[in-house]
């Protein structure tokens, strides 16, 4: 019998990107995925469950479709769009009720997998320039999606505790570039200059969007519980990420950035929540040994992800932006392919 | 028939007037090519950046300060090796010289752990670690002894060091909580006692102005005798020209196992309060044998 999976956010990029991934593989019987706005790109047989974003509705559906893996894909680490509220609604009270549904005692889930971040350990001048998986973050968080992140962390440490016959893996991801996703950092270097903060050269430390979808569906796969750092190898300075997109640097002043920064980003300039401006002051580095030793292997480094991203963008400046075919979910045309006698399913019986 | 060059394709082409394919030039760029475009290594370091700042500051360790030394033999010329030394001048002169005279005599990187305070400095940050500056934090220290093998440098009297006036000059403080041992056993690599003498007098502190340090939150601001003598501005950067001479001590070996969880702390403070004193009673012999602050 193939596994039975719960993805959250699946109309964000990694819920429908992991599972379109999914989908391809033949050991999982079963996906269901869950959002409160409808999947962006064509899936083949996914379920699609519209929910509100705290996830009330979870335990009704984790008992009827009798899943056994959860995939938590579901957390916003990027604050700049969204209220307070909503992103504590989202990543706090959405993962409590996700851990709610699946530590229920009757409860058939055997293993969830939390895609977590790298910003967990913060970003400041007193930082190691290796954080390993155990080494505590230096200051207390100052903004509210670092704050959310250990919260939820939080709850997990909880849940795994109280549920050992649960695997639980929690993934940390660092900054993420690659070909298609769209990150405040893939934003600043699509400017026309790179902006900067004056006197500082952080080294930043980078992970490509396929090396994602791989860990996760690596974890999965390989049932190994635990706390996994995720990024690629090495550092590279910031100036050297912008000449490597082939960009210019623009400096923004040391003191009272977001003096600057904040009314740049209600103009729609720039795109620089909290977190990026402490991360292009101090950079952050996470020792990605421990996955490592698990057995995974990474594809790229930290300058790959950052070349395969400058590559991207050399092709979509020459082809435009829309090089993607656009898809828009119609819930009866999905319905019909899924569920009509009409559709043959396996042509080769 | 031999395999053809491209260059033969091309004249076969001309020559018979026929398309032929070339064989591929330049390979897909895959995932596994390096892509960097510069040196900086994942602390922050520069071989390039240290190379320009070795030149320029050469005839600053050379004709300035005219650095001796005595008994380089015994810094390790392969594997970790933790060098620990006394540190003075408002802006410390001494880290540079053991740093530049250790790359140029033994041709051996080492990487000088200061505080995390350098970091957020703008520019003078980022210059700090492309020439071999790295937070002290006890996880680099670590990395860089045990796993890359390194020479590491470090004051452990921390800012208080630099911070005394005039009047305490080679007094020897408080060697931390001897934090330096701990990493030292951790990675299994011997501690070398380096003791420097001349960097008092480069730069030497009249008084200091607490209420100044704290508006500021830096750990003391100096008044120097350098700002009274070169004036505000290039004061905080001339230095005096002391005669520097340093003494390489006997490496210090722990005979205990690396990679342990904790270390007795009796035994911890003991080495650290003996290498204290060794590093003190050589000061003061080494102050016996001074003739003159400025020719040694």
């Amino acid at each position: 019998m193939g596994k039975r999976v719960l993805i959250t956010g699946l109309g964000t990029f990694w819920g429908s990107r992991i599972a379109q991934r999914l989908e391809a593989d033949p050991d999982v019987d079963v996906i269901v995925g869950l959002d409160a706005v409808e999947p962006t790109i064509a899936l083949e047989r996914v379920e699609y469950v519209k929910a509100d974003p705290s996830y009330s509705i979870l335990s009704r559906i984790v008992k009827a479709t009798q899943v056994d893996t959860i995939l938590h894909t579901f957390l916003v680490v990027d604050s700049t769009h969204m209220s307070g509220r909503k992103l504590h609604e989202i990543n706090v009270i959405g993962t409590m009720n996700l851990l709610a549904a699946a530590g229920a005692p009757e409860s058939s889930v055997r293993q969830v997998v939390v895609k977590s971040s790298s910003l967990i350990y913060g970003s400041s001048f007193q930082d190691p320039v290796w954080f390993r998986e155990e080494t505590p973050r230096v200051r207390s968080p100052r903004n509210r999606v670092e704050r959310s992140l250990l919260e939820v962390e939080g709850y997990l440490r909880d849940f795994a505790e109280d549920n050992p016959h649960v695997a639980v893996s929690l993934l940390r991801f660092s900054n993420v570039l690659g070909t298609d996703i769209v990150t405040s950092i893939s934003k600043a270097l699509e400017l026309p200059l790179t902006p900067s903060i004056l006197g500082y050269d952080p080294l930043m430390q980078f992970l490509e969007e396929d090396d994602v979808a791989r860990a996760i569906e690596f974890v999965m796969a390989n049932q190994v519980p635990g706390i996994y750092n995720v990024a690629g190898d090495g550092r590279l300075p910031w100036s050297e990420v912008a000449s490597m997109c082939g960009k210019r640097l623009a400096p923004l002043p040391p003191l009272f950035t977001h003096w600057l920064t904040n009314p740049l980003g209600r103009l729609g300039v720039v795109d620089m929540p909290p977190e990026l401006l402490d991360l292009l002051r101090y950079g952050r580095g996470i020792d990605n040994r421990r996955l490592k030793r698990a057995g995974f292997n990474y594809r790229y480094t930290s300058a790959g992800a950052v070349e395969s991203f400058a590559r991207a963008q050399r092709l979509r400046r020459s082809v435009g932006e829309n090089s993607n075919p656009s898809y828009r979910y119609e819930r009866d045309v999905e319905n019909f392919f899924r569920h009509s006698p009409a559709v043959v399913r396996d042509p080769a019986q | 028939m031999l395999p053809m060059t491209a260059e033969e394709h091309v004249k076969e082409a001309t020559r018979t007037g026929t398309l032929v394919h070339l064989p591929g030039l330049s390979q897909e760029a895959g995932p596994d090519r390096d892509p960097r475009l510069s040196d900086v290594d994942e602390w922050g370091r520069s071989e390039r950046m240290r190379a320009l700042a070795r030149r320029l500051y050469d005839p600053l360790y050379r004709r300035w300060f005219r650095v001796e030394w005595e008994g380089l033999e015994k810094i390790p010329t392969d594997g970790g090796a933790l060098l620990v030394a006394n540190h003075a001048a408002a802006l410390p002169s001494d880290a540079p010289v053991i740093m530049h005279g250790i790359e140029e005599e033994l041709g051996r990187a080492v990487y000088g752990l200061a505080d995390h305070l350098f970091k957020s400095i703008p520019v003078v940050g980022t210059m700090w670690s492309r020439t071999g500056g790295v937070a002290a934090h006890p996880e680099n220290a670590y990395r860089l002894l045990r796993e890359q093998k390194q020479l590491v440098l470090v004051f452990p009297e921390g800012a208080k060091g630099p911070g005394k006036t005039y009047a305490e000059r080679y007094r020897l403080r408080r060697f931390g909580r001897g934090g330096f041992v701990e990493i030292a056993m951790r990675a299994g690599v011997p501690v070398v006692p380096i003791a420097v003498v001349g960097a008092e007098e480069s730069m030497p502190i009249l008084f200091k102005l607490p209420s100044v340090a704290k508006s500021l939150g830096l750990p003391y601001f100096p008044i120097t005798a350098n700002q009274l003598v070169f004036g505000p501005i290039l004061g905080n950067v001339m230095y005096f020209p002391a005669k520097f001479k340093l003494k390489v001590l006997d490496p210090v070996h722990f005979d205990v196992p690396p990679d342990q969880e904790r270390y007795s702390k009796s035994r911890v403070m003991d080495e650290a309060e003996d290498i204290r004193v060794s590093l003190q009673d050589t000061l003061y012999e080494m102050l016996k044998a001074r003739q003159s602050v400025w020719f040694g």
